[in-house]
């Protein structure tokens, strides 16, 4: 009898209130989850990527950086970075395999003197090779590494996006919150606003030059951090993604690591 | 100078031959890397022995070349050459890689001269092996000899098998008369003795089995063979003054390596058996923690915290300095475009005065120039510690290398 009088009342909720069948929190969600699906079934790529650093007085310097990317079906994804330049960090590789739950497992390959190392991935607030990126900015993006809540629709340069904020649910954060510009056709992201652990405006990332793979997936060629605190600025450019390369788990262990060049 | 024999270097010339010609026939990519250097040593305390000098100056070349073969197998070549002015025995050159890498799905295969390291921890490398240590390069046992070896590595779900054949063995290099870091009495390395019979043609063999299993590392291993620390016994030169000769023992070593990683900290040991060394089979162990404060004080600046113990139950009669010893590090990553690190060391005897500081440094101007510092001072040490005969050796030594 409660049960029936249950799934009465809930049928009476609906019928009677249909424009609070969507939260702002669940639409958030089912964004992320759309963007999600989207993004799956790419299987594994390698790309180039150069990263231009440049401080406040406008000195620069670059990085260039190999990447090989593979998608693990119900995990996050496993990554391998290869330093080429500075020269003199050159075979400096990153091992890093994301989970969608919990603390990445990383390992790092020190050439000079051939040895792996395993890393502590707490600290994902921490540069990544000393740019305006963080680790958790560079990581697998899971659906499980936020909670979400759809703010408004608005459009950049012509194109119609959802504007939501997401909320990191792992530990070691170094943000409060996020707010995302995601078009609404293709579901790229092309703004990120970041704020501090005191909720001050601390980052913003634009992504240009996208362009569409396997005639599915649309990968930035820009991505454009500015730190609003400090003045420094890291552009990341990618450059010769190619998709099924045949790379396979046996791409991404460590002794693999150890050959990596 | 340390050279290999002819009969090896034969070898070695097929490998680099064999390479080149797999490497005209299906090309995919090659490249030239590496660096030159300049290096100075300057030593603040006058030179306590005869024909050791208060400074050296010294050129470096370590080029290397790698080509990749379509379907990922690989051949390296890394020659080094250093020229130095105080101790002849300091200028040498070696092959520090020359490998052709064999890769399949089901194993990889390298054959040739190669380095390999085994350990987890930061300041003492206990249970890594397979190389012999290039003492003259510096003694901070972090550079090594290549060493000439098949070997076969098979990746599996279970883990990482690796199997070594070591047949030719590298005697461990040492200051000569004009060298600082070193002991009173020069060690003679022309006059070096093996126990076995086959002397430096003895086959070593080495297993190690590694994996990960969640937040833990493990790797187990086994080593049989010529040791790569000599025991040093009283000779004469042939001149007639005294000298140490250094004695090539045939050991078996079971040793144990392991890391834990829990949120910032990262726990780490390294523990051995060794037999054969001497009269007293023992038991050595090291380990301790790193743990990581990220952005501190609200910079990019990340600072690591290090601690780790030294034992070894051969205790006064150990043959190296770090018989019960506790190491404490604070390594400063500035995270700049210049990469700038600082790591300062500390390293206590726990049962007596002496101690071990070091501070290593290193900064990078414009895209390829790298400047490095390390500073080394030996302090309190009692006339009963190993580095007591080298206490006056404090030492600054700063390199300025350009990488292409």
């Amino acid at each position: 009898m409660k049960r029936v009088i249950y799934i009465f009342s809930t049928v009476l909720f609906f019928i009677a209130n249909p424009t609070l069948a969507e939260t702002p929190e669940e639409k958030g969600l089912a964004i992320a989850k759309e963007d999600d699906k989207r993004d799956n079934g790419f299987q594994n790529f390698t790309a180039n990527m150069v990263m231009l650093l440049k401080n406040r007085q406008g000195e620069e310097s670059s990085r260039n950086i190999r990447n090989k990317t593979l998608e693990v079906e119900g995990d996050g994804d496993k990554s391998l970075s290869i330093f080429d330049r500075p020269r003199d960090v050159k075979g400096t590789a990153l091992l890093n395999f994301t989970h969608k739950v919990g603390t990445d497992d990383q390992w790092l390959y020190l050439p000079a003197l051939k040895r792996v190392k395993r890393i502590s991935s707490a600290n994902k607030s921490g540069s990544f090779m000393g740019s305006e990126f963080a680790y958790e900015d560079v990581t697998s993006q899971e659906v499980e590494k936020y909670n979400y809540k759809w703010l408004r629709d608005e459009d950049i340069k012509g194109e119609k996006c959802f504007v939501f904020e997401r909320y990191p649910v792992y530990k070691n954060s170094g943000y409060t919150r996020q707010v995302v510009w995601l078009d609404q056709k293709d579901y790229k992201i092309l703004r990120i606003e970041f704020f501090d652990r005191k909720n001050s405006p601390l980052k913003t990332l634009t992504q240009t030059d996208f362009k569409q793979y396997l005639g599915k997936y649309w990968y930035p060629g820009n991505m454009y951090m500015e730190n609003h605190q400090t003045g420094k600025s890291t552009l990341l450019s990618w450059s010769d993604y190619k998709f099924q390369t045949g790379l396979s788990d046996k791409d991404f262990n460590k002794n693999s690591l150890k050959r990596t060049r | 100078m340390p050279a290999f024999s002819t009969p090896i270097s034969g070898i070695l010339l097929s490998i680099v031959a064999a390479g080149f010609f797999a490497a005209a026939s299906t090309t995919q990519a090659h490249e030239l890397t590496g660096f030159v250097g300049a290096e100075t040593r300057l030593y603040p305390n006058s030179a306590r022995y005869i024909g050791q000098d208060d400074h050296s100056a010294s050129l470096v070349f370590k080029p290397e070349y790698y080509h990749e073969f379509k379907d990922g197998s690989s051949f390296t070549f890394v020659p080094f050459y250093r020229l130095n002015s105080a101790d002849p025995e300091r200028t040498h050159f070696d092959i520090r890689e020359l490998t052709f890498l064999w890769l399949q799905d089901d194993f990889e295969l390298r054959l040739g001269v190669r380095k390999v390291f085994w350990g987890t921890t930061e300041f003492f490398h206990l249970v890594d092996i397979i190389n012999q240590f290039d003492l003259v390069e510096n003694i901070d046992f972090e550079d090594k000899l290549g060493q000439p070896m098949a070997n076969i590595s098979f990746s599996r779900d279970w883990g990482t098998l690796d199997l070594f054949w070591l047949p030719y063995f590298r005697e461990r290099t040492f200051p000569g008369k004009g060298g600082r870091l070193r002991g009173a009495t020069v060690i003679d390395v022309d006059q070096a003795e093996y126990e076995s019979a086959a002397k430096e043609w003895h086959s070593d063999w080495a297993f190690r089995y590694s994996h990960y299993f969640g937040d833990w590392d493990v790797g187990i291993s086994q080593f049989i063979g010529t040791n790569r620390e000599p025991t040093l016994l009283d000779g004469t030169g042939s001149n007639g003054d005294a000298i140490k000769i250094p004695r090539y023992e045939q050991i078996t070593q079971t040793s144990l390596d392991m890391s834990f990683v829990t949120g910032e900290w990262l726990w780490k040991g390294e523990a051995l058996y060794r037999a054969g060394q001497g009269n007293e089979n023992y038991y050595a162990w090291t380990g301790g923690f790193e743990y990581t404060f990220t952005r501190i004080w609200s910079s990019q600046m990340d600072l690591g915290v290090l601690g780790e113990w030294m034992y070894d139950t051969r205790q006064e009669k150990a043959t190296n300095a770090f018989q019960n010893d506790l190491g404490g590090g604070l390594r400063l990553a500035f995270n700049n475009s210049a990469s700038t690190e600082t790591l300062f060391g500390w390293v206590q005897d726990i049962e007596s005065s002496a101690r071990l500081l070091f501070l290593e440094t290193s900064h990078r101007f414009g895209d390829n120039l790298l400047l490095t510092a390390e500073f080394r001072a030996f302090v309190n040490q009692p006339a009963t510690d190993f580095l007591f005969e080298s206490r006056d050796d404090e030492i600054l030594q700063i390199e300025l290398a350009y990488y292409f």
